[in-house]
């Protein structure tokens, strides 16, 4: 802990460490002093003059350098002759604030009324109306009536939209900077500056496309003003109209903490629904952010996407709709025929109690836990995982961070912040990446390597040769990341094998602060991992075999032609999802689901914190939870699951799961002060982001902490590959045409119209491609046309293919690409 | 007996009296009584000379009703298609008048004072939905020579939602 510093606030005795400003101190002794530009997160600059408070310290003789005391031997305070701005002044030993004096209140009212001069009032139409700390300082602090003519006032543009995302009123703007400084600073996209000067000073973006971060919705909850508002939640409805729910985003592993809006909507027949999307503090997670794609598209796919109401079952080969009776009891028939024979294909879009659920029916009938996925290597985040009490936080100098096979903006832009931040408390950030990404900026040491040799790069760690291998060994606490960039399924348990290996062997296992990440592509991979479910090298011989396959929240047939054909080998077909997938499509039975918004759960982040959501909306009439349908399902097979209360299901997961033993609900809903103090009451200081009052989840143990002898696996032998010729390499972008962010129109602007690849411009220029063009991409047996990228960061002789934009492709393959010659 | 018939004739002379009196009941709904000018009534959504809408879509009303009688859902306004000044409009404004206390805090709230109170009572419904009053119901129509809404408007010319305010000074450069 660093130097603690005592001060009086107003008569109050607060202590905190040192290098405070005096405006978190004053938050933290309860004294509100109002703020603009000042946010905790950013560095302070003192530009609104709102936090002018009077402030004194000790006077010292000048001779002595003693504290001169008065008469009744208390200190002689001397107070500066001007007011200072509280968020520029940090805390000293002995300091006296005052904030309640006349002198104070008038500069309050003053710069209020200041303030007010150009702005528009038009609070009854305005989105922050409501939450908008403008409103409550004015209304607690600024004179009652103006003296300015309206007529006075600048009138400037109302709707300046900043990119597709969000829209600036210029009018509202109080320049305070927050937007400006939260780009520079924490997206570290400095796409946002302050233009001209004087009363003529304006918000601009100079990105093309503008606003061009993933981070920009942000902006909207710290902008203290209604200046920035989204394009998703424009008039949709006023604050205090909405009631909230607590809930988790289920777009990527990081699982950040949000909060639901929720007001009855016209649109869907005057239902409950949710209307916004906000953060909720989570320090050891998200802290007070969310990205964009969880902003503006975690709830549409439930609320506007086309979804299944009842279960249907095939009929001289048709689906036609039947009640839920009957179509348990065919599933259950089949189920009971195929035994040993059925497979149950799961993703981790589940939560723990539906897999666990699924495992157990699946067992009970001796068949196959199947993972739908391409990134391996969750039994070694179970074993050598982050240990209990992690915090992201915490690592700073002397702790190091490896980065490896990962875009992490791209992949889970929140683990990008938190490497990133940590990189900036003085941790070393080792990078290995075949190509250039964002977080390398913060990078010491950064290791190239070529596509599919990610098995060198492992070597010379592991030999602890080079200057990074030596700097993670020698780390306090080491954290290593891996995601999706190029891995495949033989490569990624390999690389998860590896940082295994090189975690136990430099004595980084089953501690604190310390262990394996996998970046994973679902929300829940780890908690499906944890269930029982694996992946498989060949899901299409394996689909191809089955007798009875159970699909659930899973698409194989709309991911990849290929499993699409090898479906028809199953004889007899289940899915359990909320839409008719191309799967669906070719069923036996379908079975509706409820989305995650219409029930509770829990979910395993990759930092295996489990965490709750709680259901937001009504489920329509027909669905069901996945649960639930198990249990039902299970009950016909004489088999008794927890079919109705999550909480019950999390209870028996507890007792079977070791990794879970006796966890329940209630260890999720601990919640504990976290700084900066986040309330809905004091706006001004964090913005309208939401205080976390129902749980900050759990880190689990891993197996070295369970007490279980880990021994370093042997390094791994990674699979070679011999190429001919050009190379296509999946990777991962955050904005995709993956099925739930597809149905979000607010995104819609933003995600990617046509397939496209990036190459690098040698390689463009030998295949005779020029940027922008149109090309003939062949995988083995199917073609893509696609849009050409020319990008210079990209290696040469590789094609980077996106995941879900278009093009199939799960592991890196020898490809063709031709120029599509135009038809004149 | 002279006495019970003095009483029997003090007794009419009352109901006689009152015969030659001025009536106080009404043939209502022949006959309908004036009611006094403070009256609080079923509601109007107000329009402006040009027929454009008050109501901005702000939901103040909605907020200041003790009865939760109110719900408006606002969408934004183009110049191709304007119902309000400035950005904002109701899209959807229903007053159910099963719950409404006609209080009149609504007409408070109201920053363009959009909606009022009138003098209709002749308020019943033989079904619970017909005590929903939509915006349609509510608006008032458009004043003779003014175009119905949504009206196509020459852009920058209505950006100001709120009216202006005749309690400021004039005010001469």
């Amino acid at each position: 802990m660093s130097q603690q510093v005592t001060l009086t606030i107003d008569g109050k005795q607060v202590t905190v460490p040192a290098g405070w400003t005096v405006v978190d101190a004053a938050r933290v002794a309860n004294v509100h002093i109002p703020v603009f530009c000042y946010h905790p997160k950013l560095e302070p600059v003192g530009m609104c003059r709102m936090c002018l408070v009077e402030v004194g310290l000790p006077e010292r003789d000048r001779a002595t350098g003693e504290i001169v005391r008065n008469e009744d031997g208390s200190p002689k305070i001397r107070f500066f002759p001007k007011l200072q701005t509280a968020c520029t002044t940090y805390v000293q030993e002995g300091m006296v604030i005052r904030t309640t004096t006349e002198q104070v209140a008038r500069a309050r009212k003053d710069i209020l009324e200041f303030l007010l001069t150009s702005h528009p009032l038009d609070c009854p139409i305005c989105d922050k109306g409501g939450e908008c700390p403008l409103q409550n300082l004015t209304m607690a602090y600024g004179p009652g009536t103006s003296r300015f003519p309206y007529e006075y006032k600048l009138h400037l543009e109302k709707r300046v939209p900043l990119g597709d995302l969000i829209i600036l009123d210029r009018e509202r703007c109080i320049i305070c900077g927050r937007c400006v400084r939260f780009q520079a600073e924490i997206a570290e996209d400095p796409v946002l500056s302050l233009d001209g000067r004087g009363r003529a000073t304006y918000i601009i973006t100079t990105s093309d496309p503008p606003f061009d971060s993933y981070w920009s919705g942000n902006t909207t909850d710290i902008c203290p003003v209604g200046a920035l508002t989204t394009t998703d939640f424009r008039f949709d409805a006023r604050p205090w109209e909405m009631h909230q729910a607590a809930s988790l985003c289920n777009l990527c592993p990081v699982g950040c903490n949000i909060m639901f809006d929720i007001r009855r909507e016209p649109e869907l027949g005057g239902r409950f629904a949710v209307q916004r999307v906000m953060p909720r503090q989570n320090e050891y997670v998200n802290e007070i952010w969310i990205c964009d794609k969880g902003r503006f598209a975690a709830y549409h796919f439930a609320q506007y996407g086309e979804r299944l109401t009842q279960p249907l079952v095939r009929e001289n080969g048709k689906l036609r709709p039947a009640s839920w009776r009957e179509a348990l009891e065919r599933v259950a028939q089949a189920f009971r025929e195929a035994g040993s024979g059925l497979v149950t294909l799961a993703s981790g879009r589940l939560s723990n109690e539906d897999l666990f659920n699924l495992a157990r029916l699946t067992d009970h009938l001796g068949g196959r836990k199947v993972l739908d996925t391409f990134l391996a290597g969750g039994e070694w985040t179970d074993k050598v995982g982050l240990g209990r009490e992690s915090d992201l936080a915490a690592l700073g100098e002397g702790d190091a961070i490896l980065v490896m096979a990962s875009d992490l903006e791209e992949e889970a832009p929140i683990f990008w912040l938190r490497v990133k931040e940590a990189a900036q408390r003085g941790a070393t950030l080792v990078v290995a990446n075949p190509r250039p990404t964002k977080i390398e900026r913060h990078a010491k040491h950064v290791l190239r390597y070529v596509y599919g040799e990610e098995g060198k790069v492992w070597e010379a760690l592991l030999a602890g040769a080079s200057e990074a291998a030596q700097a993670l060994a020698r780390a306090e606490n080491l954290v290593i990341f891996y995601g999706q960039e190029g891995l495949d399924l033989a490569t990624s348990d390999a690389v998860a094998r590896a940082a295994a290996r090189l975690l136990l062997t430099t004595g980084h296992a089953g501690k604190p602060n310390s262990g394996l990440v996998a970046v994973w592509p679902r929300n829940n991979d780890q908690g499906a991992w944890d269930m029982g479910f694996r992946p498989v090298a060949d899901l299409a011989d394996t689909l191809r075999q089955v007798k009875a396959l159970y699909v659930v929240a899973a698409d194989p047939a709309g991911d990849d032609p290929h499993l699409a054909a090898a479906l028809e080998g199953a004889d007899f077909l289940v899915v359990q999802d909320l839409f008719l997938t191309e799967t669906a499509q070719r069923a036996d039975v379908v079975l509706p689901a409820q989305a995650y918004i219409e029930r509770g759960g829990t979910y395993t982040n990759a930092l295996r914190r489990v965490q709750r959501f709680f259901p937001a909306v009504p489920p329509p009439e027909g669905p069901q939870p996945d649960f639930a349908i198990v249990a039902a399902l299970a009950r016909l097979l004489d088999l008794n699951l927890e079919g109705r209360s999550t909480a019950k299901g999390f209870e028996a997961l507890a007792a079977q799961v070791p990794a879970y033993q006796g966890l329940t609900y209630k260890d999720l809903a601990r919640v504990e002060e976290q700084f900066p103090l986040v309330s809905r009451e004091v706006l001004d200081y964090t913005g309208t982001a939401y205080p976390n009052g129902q749980g900050l989840g759990v880190v689990l143990p891993n197996a070295v902490e369970r007490g279980e002898t880990v021994a370093p696996p042997e390094a791994p032998e990674f699979p070679v590959r011999a190429f001919q010729g050009l190379l296509a390499v999946p990777i991962t972008r955050l904005y995709d045409r993956g099925t739930l962010v597809a149905w979000s129109d607010t995104l819609a602007p933003r995600l990617p119209e046509e397939a496209w690849v990036w190459v690098a411009p040698e390689t463009a220029r030998d295949l005779g491609l020029q940027d922008d063009a149109t090309a003939r991409l062949e995988i083995g047996d199917l073609a893509y046309t696609v849009r050409v990228r020319v990008n210079p960061a990209v290696p040469g002789g590789v094609v980077l293919v996106p995941r879900s934009v278009g093009v199939v492709l799960f592991t890196p393959v020898a490809v063709h690409l031709k120029a599509v010659v135009p038809a004149s | 007996m002279f006495k019970e018939l003095g009483a029997l004739v003090k007794g009419l002379s009352v109901t006689f009296k009152s015969m030659f009196e001025p009536k106080v009941t009404f043939q209502y709904p022949e006959q309908k009584r004036p009611v006094k000018p403070r009256y609080r009534g079923r509601h109007v959504l107000r329009r402006y000379e040009n027929g454009l809408e008050r109501c901005i879509g702000c939901s103040l009303c909605a907020a200041a009703c003790p009865a939760d009688a109110i719900f408006v859902e606002a969408a934004e306004n183009t110049d191709e298609e304007r119902y309000s000044p400035g950005e904002r409009y109701a899209a959807v404004y229903e007053i159910n008048y099963l719950r409404c206390i006609f209080c009149g805090y609504c007409e408070d709230a109201c920053p363009t004072q959009a909606i009022v109170l009138t003098d209709q009572y002749e308020l019943s419904f033989t079904d619970r939905w017909d005590a929903i009053y939509t915006k349609e119901r509510l608006l008032e129509p458009v004043p003779p020579g003014a175009r119905p809404t949504p009206q196509k408007t020459e852009p920058g010319k209505f950006v100001n939602p709120i009216p202006e305010m005749p309690d400021f000074p004039e005010w001469k450069p």
